[in-house]
């Protein structure tokens, strides 16, 4: 029982700062979500929950939800499509095959606020590479994040590029953890490629895919530096996504106890986001 | 027949990469060009001329912004390691309510997005009087890094034979002495995990600095390349040239250590 004691002992430094930089400021961002405070003043009123009432009649606000969901999922299926088929071409041995391996993950390494500032260069209406090529082929230049809907699709498609390499490392680990005799009954059988991938390969990457399920989801939900840097949430409030709605209605509006609400619903959000994948997951596990 | 699936593969390898590289390569382009050259940017320059950089070098704030990333990281990376290997080892090795607590707040913080917490940390470190210090800045991104890091290493722990820290024990060595000599050793491959998992993140964090480094003299590579782009007088060349710069190290560091970021990071991942 001492040995239990002085034990836990050593858990202590990071529990306290744990509950000193994370519990106890979500616990003051639910009393603050009540409040009607701008924050730096010294009052602020009670409220209730019209915070939140105002929030899901905000149609910034629920468009931003649709955007961080719309990102987040999408994120996910993209990443861990690609991921997979990128280490299933890669997992075959030939020349300078690390090499490419290295140059599809060098882009994880990169901060997202400036992998949007790099984009800034592609997108970019003149002389932009993107409008480059359409110049090159005789087409007019587009307005490439001009539009709500198209930006999104930008913000979804470059963070996917930029992160796909790590899925596909978790991925290729997965692979090689495949013993090859797995392989050879059903090559005696005459299985073809796709089957014995169906049968054999999918099934035994699942601790591989529920690893980069995760990732990708926690990832593509709190999406924030790659949208400040491309669009600022613009045009309007068309490409915001919640993280960065949180900011905007803290500093630029100075809706502090409206903001908190909304960090509140978010937190909410990715919390059962994450159970009930885990959930769907281990069921279909027994 | 198998030698054109192997060079069709080969193929296809060399389009995915250069598709990936496409983004630096055309960064790396602008950089290099003068500020009245309208080429298309797909075109590297016809004139070699490193002006951009040294502009950017000689303004002297993007090596005080390396500077400044560098203290933060190296110092929240320890501490996320120190502190997160010491809480993991009893989280490991009790079978009991306490450490299945632990277990779960750690698994919870791990999923708290930054930016739902921002408010209330915001008014706490201003009370604290923690904005625009180092230490500030160091203890949240630790605490908001280590559940990686705890849930990681116990992980880990898990799996060395208990065996080892009764025989310590029966020496009669105490339970941080047992940790640092014989654990410790053993960590060294999930080591190299947490680090590439929390030390690129801290390195490249941007939502903290923002919030919590307002003054120039403590601003960190990230702010400082989000300053240059979001002032539009700036030239856009040099921008290119100090986001270029600003990419190199953790690029480098990757290149160098590739071996342990693709075995460090599998390690820790799948199993």
């Amino acid at each position: 029982m001492r040995r239990r004691r002085s034990l836990y002992a050593m858990a202590l430094p990071a529990v306290i700062l744990i509950i000193a930089f994370v519990f106890i400021p979500l616990v003051s961002g639910i009393r603050i979500s009540l409040t009607d405070w701008n924050g730096f003043s010294q009052s602020s009123s009670f409220v209730g929950l019209r915070n939140y009432i105002n929030l899901f009649q905000d149609q910034r606000i629920l468009n931003s939800i649709k955007n961080t969901f719309y990102v987040g999922i999408g994120d996910t299926i993209l990443q861990c499509v690609f991921g997979l088929l990128y280490a299933l071409i890669l997992n075959h041995k030939f020349r300078g095959r690390s090499a490419i391996r290295a140059i599809i993950y060098l882009t994880v390494m990169v901060s997202s606020l400036i992998m949007g500032y790099i984009w800034y260069f592609i997108v970019q209406y003149d002389n932009g590479a993107l409008n480059d090529i359409l110049a090159f082929f005789g087409l007019d230049p587009v307005d490439w994040l001009g539009n709500g809907k198209r930006a999104v699709n930008f913000i979804l498609c470059i963070n996917s590029m930029q992160f796909v390499g790590q899925a596909m490392v978790i991925y290729l680990a997965g692979l090689q953890g495949i013993p090859r005799e797995m392989y050879e009954a059903p090559m005696i059988d005459g299985a073809t490629p796709v089957q014995t991938f169906f049968r054999i390969t999918l099934p035994l990457l699942k601790p591989a895919i529920i690893t980069n399920i995760t990732l990708k989801l926690i990832g593509g939900l709190q999406m924030y530096d790659l949208v400040v840097a491309l669009t600022g949430g613009g045009p309007g409030f068309s490409s915001h996504t919640i993280s960065t709605m949180i900011n905007y209605l803290y500093f630029d509006s100075q809706n502090a106890g409206y903001s908190a609400s909304l960090g509140v619903v978010l937190f909410i959000m990715i919390m059962s986001a994450t159970i009930i994948v885990n959930k769907v997951i281990r069921r279909n596990e027994e | 027949m198998k030698k054109a699936v192997k060079r069709a593969r080969i193929a296809i390898s060399v389009l995915i990469a250069a598709f990936h590289f496409a983004p630096i390569y055309i960064l790396i382009m602008v950089s290099l060009k003068r500020a009245n050259d309208f080429s298309s940017r797909w075109l590297p320059p016809a004139y070699l001329d490193l002006s951009n950089y040294m502009e950017v070098l000689i303004d002297g704030s993007l090596l005080r912004a390396f500077g400044n990333t560098i203290i933060i990281t190296l110092s929240a990376s320890v501490l996320v390691l120190l502190l997160g290997g010491i809480c993991a080892y009893p989280v490991a090795r009790i079978r009991g309510r306490l450490s299945t607590i632990i277990t779960n707040i750690v698994l919870a913080v791990m999923m708290i997005p930054s930016l739902s917490v921002i408010v209330p940390l915001y008014t706490q470190m201003l009370s604290l009087g923690a904005i625009n210090t180092y230490w500030g800045i160091i203890l949240v991104l630790t605490a908001y890094n280590l559940p990686m890091s705890v849930f990681l290493f116990s992980n880990f722990i898990r799996n060395i034979p208990e065996e080892l820290d009764e025989a310590a024990a029966l020496d009669g060595c105490r339970d941080t002495r047992i940790f640092f000599s014989v654990i410790m050793p053993q960590l060294q491959p999930v080591v190299a995990s947490v680090l590439i998992l929390t030390g690129v993140k801290i390195w490249n964090d941007y939502k903290y600095a923002l919030y919590f480094l307002q003054d120039n003299h403590k601003e960190t590579i990230t702010l400082y390349i989000s300053k240059f782009f979001s002032d539009f007088s700036v030239d856009m060349n040099q921008a290119a040239a100090a986001a270029f710069l600003a990419i190199i190290p953790v690029c480098a560091v990757f290149l160098f250590l590739q071996k342990y970021f693709i075995t460090g990071l599998s390690e820790g991942s799948v199993k």
